[in-house]
């Protein structure tokens, strides 16, 4: 194990007592005159709901924005599919919550994973993000008074989730793009749709640019600016089926990992437990079936294995509504690794339901007796809509079968408290970044951090890295460029030049199944070591046998999977080496070798209590690992319970 | 039901391929066999795209991304409907049960004069995000905002504004019309801020430059045919088309405001 004493993380964790860190931070930061901002150029790379709150609100300050996403229109992010809602401490419903509930409870739900001062802050500033989202026209639920609705979400005992039917990140994302539109009018931002950054320039130790693919006419672009904003979202799909867009992808923090950024606890992903099954081979994504569905649906599993009975001909007492049995406090309302992991539990010993056995149901037969369907269909009829469509049941009738299915990745790249990366110039919003979600992430918590990054931190913490960092004027003109475009232009060549007999896509399976089995919701340290020893021989094969069609310069879909792919291929085993060298189980991260008697995680304060930021050396397989210590000084380290 | 005993389909895929927007296209056919009912149409399509890889030819190109129905990458014409047969239907979310053993599939990019094809089923939409550019927004930058709760809104408006709100902007509803208009995508926006408190001050100013800017991108006028509407996958109603033509006649007689995007 590379296991490297340092002192180059410095996290940047401002002084004073917690719920004055932000404060303070603010207070002492340089600041950009404001008729300064239009001498700066941003790049913005993705425009979710981190870059595209970023991307707007630096050029309403002035600064003048670049920005980039990879489908025709920044409106598609993968925000879009964000369904649930959106946490805030309002405490609108008057039931006891507050900025340092809310902190609490997230930082809980990560298990103590995660940095104390960067929880806090976006706890402190999760309520304006509600008010900013109101002021542009979004859509809230309303009660009937006029005011703002809130439902309950997963590992919090209190109603802080504010809503737009099943389509809250939907609208989070068009009031920000709404914004963006706005600042494209106004000529403050340049918008680049179609583009895929490939690379990141960096100059005297400084992110100055980006080296991007045109992805209609195929030509390799430079872009210069004074800094660099990743915004491009989580790395889900390098387990190929997950509940993520198609497209995305672990390329730009990849890339931006090669040019130094160290890469932050990559084995923490989260396994959602209310997906719809897999269903066949041909199978191209799963489906996320929101855990709002949990305030009214009840997760059950046949008391007899060999119970094949149609479900509603199973009575009450032969059904293990196994959530409720074994956490009667928070029963299925329990956080979703618990979840999840209970599920596997059930189907593992034989109880599964559905064909495969890779099932639980999820009843709403109670909550449609107690409240009718009317009410049942006011609230998740868009989700009901959508599970039949796919699997032509009727769940008003017949309970759903849901099974985990990867959903979020925790791990990131590793920022400090002004969301900046190992290199100096070079932020990380969003998804993108590991900041707030330590070992798991609460529901309802990912849209607010991505907002609450684009929004309300990182406009204040670029302005002192461009009023102190005295950057000298670089253009696209530097020979930097020219060097990092080559590196571009060999890359695609490479991969262009592929034609194997096998297809990108039978190769993203093949990962897939390696990181599922191995690196999925149970890891154990045989496996893991395996799972090495796969993806390498996988990336041999990959570079010998694929096959690409046609030329770069054109619209080449094959040409862009490939290239995502090929990522892929080399951050999936530092994934797996990143979850044999933790050796506890915390949060997602499950280790078979450490868990309760009663099957619980096992976490180990003593020797673990740190983030494990990788740095790339030169070599896929020797990322040299350092550490940052979490100390905290507010709240106490915990067992989580739920029961 | 997930049924491993259903009768799998063959099908006949006649679909459009142009190699570049300035390229001629044109119809060409391709036999799929063991297609399985539960697929969705997006996944036949990654099937027929690896039978084309397997033969050495060139795949495909179709835009998608979320596969839930939401983000609105995904949308062609199939059988001449804008998304397929099914109701308030994404392509993504269109499932194979809906077709029989022996069909011919024909699939088509959107066609329109201002969606240019950029390849195969692939189109340039960006003219929808320039008519939100003229005016789709509430003009309130970060940090101004009051609390959440100091403007209530009845229930009624805000149901109604989410209704318009909902649009996905896939373009289905230029599609779908015989004149290429994109009033039901402009008036869902136009409708959405219009109800609420928030979009009042720039109300009149929004749907004239919406209006002016969807003009100038070279969309067809509004007959009142409703095709849009029967196309749409997120149900937005053709009354949003009426409200737009309230909003644009009170903008234009009722208030000072000039649309300030050049009439075409
Ligand atoms: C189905 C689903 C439901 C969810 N529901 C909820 C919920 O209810 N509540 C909640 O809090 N969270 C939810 N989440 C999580 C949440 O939606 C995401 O974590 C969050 O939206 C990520 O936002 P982001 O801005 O970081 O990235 P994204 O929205 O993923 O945006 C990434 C951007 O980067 C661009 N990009 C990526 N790579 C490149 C590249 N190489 N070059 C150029 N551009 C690139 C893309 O074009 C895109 O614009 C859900 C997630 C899923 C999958
Ligand atoms: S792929 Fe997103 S709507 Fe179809």
């Amino acid at each position: 194990m590379n296991e490297a004493m340092n002192n180059i993380l410095n996290s940047r964790v401002p002084d004073g007592p917690l719920s004055e860190k932000w404060q303070n931070c603010k207070n002492e930061m340089k600041l950009v005159a404001p008729n300064n901002k239009r001498k700066y150029d941003i790049i913005v790379v993705g425009t979710g709901l981190a870059g595209a709150s970023a991307a707007a609100s630096l050029a309403e300050m002035g600064y003048n924005v670049k920005a980039f996403c990879y489908q025709d229109s920044a409106r598609r992010a993968h925000s879009i599919a964000a369904q649930g809602g959106i946490n805030a401490a309002k405490n609108y419903p008057n039931d006891g919550d507050s900025v340092y509930r809310l902190f609490y409870d997230t930082i809980k739900g990560g298990d103590f994973r995660a940095r104390e001062s960067n929880v806090y802050r976006l706890a402190e500033v999760s309520n304006n993000i509600i008010d900013q989202c109101v002021a542009q026209g979004v859509p809230f639920a309303r009660e009937y008074g006029g005011l703002l609705a809130n439902r309950t979400f997963g590992g919090a005992q209190v109603s802080r989730t504010f809503y737009c039917r099943g389509q809250t990140g939907q609208q989070l994302l068009l009031g920000a793009y709404s914004g963006l539109m706005r600042q494209v009018a106004a000529g403050k931002v340049q918008m680049y749709s179609r583009h895929e950054m490939l690379d990141l320039v960096v100059v005297d130790g400084v992110a100055r640019g980006i080296v991007c693919r045109n992805m209609v006419s195929g030509e390799i672009e430079t872009y210069a600016a004074h800094a660099v904003l990743l915004c491009t979202g989580g790395y889900g799909n390098v387990f190929y089926l997950s509940t993520n867009a198609k497209g995305c992808n672990v390329t730009a923090a990849w890339r931006c990992y090669k040019r130094g950024a160290y890469f932050a606890n990559p084995c923490y992903t989260q396994i959602h437990p209310t997906c719809i099954p897999v269903k066949g081979d041909y199978q191209s994504k799963l489906t996320l079936m929101s855990e709002s569905l949990r305030n009214d649906g009840r997760v059950w599993v046949p008391k007899d294995v060999n119970d094949s009975r149609l479900p509603s001909q199973i009575p009450e007492d032969d059904r293990d509504y196994y959530l409720e049995r074994r956490y009667p406090a928070f029963g299925n309302m329990v956080p979703r690794d618990v979840a999840s992991r209970a599920a596997k539990e059930r189907c593992d010993a034989g109880y599964g339901v559905g064909d495969s056995g890779k099932a639980v149901y999820l009843d709403f037969k109670r909550a449609i007796e107690e409240q009718g369907e009317q009410r049942i269909r006011e609230k998740y009829g868009n989700l009901f809509h959508m599970y039949q469509k796919i699997t032509d049941e009727n769940p008003y009738h017949v309970p759903m079968r849901i099974y985990p299915a990867v959903h979020y990745t925790m791990g990131g790249l590793w920022v400090d408290y002004h969301l900046q990366s190992t290199v100096p110039g070079l932020y990380v919003l969003g998804e993108a970044n590991f900041s707030d979600h330590g070992a798991n992430r609460l529901g309802a918590s990912a849209l607010m951090q991505g907002l609450a990054d684009g929004y309300f931190v990182v406009p204040y913490t670029i302005g002192h890295h461009l009023a102190t960092a005295n950057l000298k004027p670089v253009s696209t003109a530097h020979p930097q460029f020219a060097a990092v475009k080559e590196d571009v232009e060999n890359r695609v060549r490479k991969l262009l030049s592929g034609k194997g007999d096998r297809t990108v896509q039978e190769f993203h399976r093949d990962l897939g199944e390696i990181m599922w089995n191995q690196c999925g919701m149970a890891r154990s340290q045989v496996g893991l070591e395996s799972a090495i020893e796969k993806i390498q021989e996988l990336r041999d094969q990959f570079w010998n046998r694929v096959y690409v069609p046609g030329v770069g310069e054109e619209l080449n879909q094959q040409l862009e999977q490939a290239g995502r792919l090929a990522d892929f291929l080399e951050f999936g085993e530092l994934m797996a080496r990143d979850a044999l060298e933790r050796n506890e189980s915390c949060g997602g991260h499950f280790r078979e070798e450490y868990q309760t008697e009663e099957g619980e995680a096992l976490r180990d304060d003593a020797n673990y209590a740190h983030v494990a930021a990788w740095e790339y050396t030169g070599n896929d397989s020797t990322a040299v690992r350092h550490t940052e210590p979490l100390t905290y000084d507010t709240v106490k380290m915990t067992t989580r319970s739920y029961k | 039901m997930i049924s491993p005993g259903k009768k799998k389909l063959k099908l006949t895929i006649r679909v459009w391929r142009q190699k570049g927007s300035n390229e001629r296209g044109q119809f060409r056919d391709y036999l799929l066999q063991g297609i399985s009912p539960d697929m969705s149409f997006l996944e036949m399509l990654d099937i027929l795209n690896e039978q084309l890889l397997d033969h050495g030819e060139e795949p495909v190109a179709f835009d998608h991304d979320c596969r839930e129905g939401i983000c609105g990458a995904c949308g062609v014409m199939i059988n001449g409907q804008a998304h397929g047969p099914d109701n308030e239907t994404t392509t993504c979310q269109l499932h194979m049960r809906r077709f029989q053993d022996g069909d011919t599939i024909v699939i088509e990019p959107w066609r329109a004069s201002a969606f240019p094809v950029l390849r195969d089923l692939i189109v340039d939409r960006s003219p929808l995000d320039r008519i939100m550019q003229a005016g789709g927004y509430v003009s309130v930058n970060t940090g101004q905002a009051p609390d959440g709760n100091c403007l209530p809104v009845p229930r009624h408006d805000q149901e109604s504004a989410m209704d318009g709100a909902a649009c996905i902007g896939c373009g289905a509803c230029v599609a779908a019309c015989k004149n290429a208009s994109a009033m039901l995508f402009t008036s869902a926006k136009v409708s959405q801020l219009a109800q609420l408190p928030q979009g009042q001050p720039e109300r009149a100013q929004r749907v004239l430059n919406m209006v002016a800017q969807m003009d100038a991108e070279g969309f067809g006028s509004c007959t009142n045919t409703y095709e849009c509407e029967a196309a749409c996958p997120a149900g937005v109603s053709i009354s949003h088309i009426a409200r737009l033509n309230r909003e644009y006649v009170k903008a234009s007689f009722c208030s000072t405001a000039e649309p300030t995007i050049p009439m075409k």
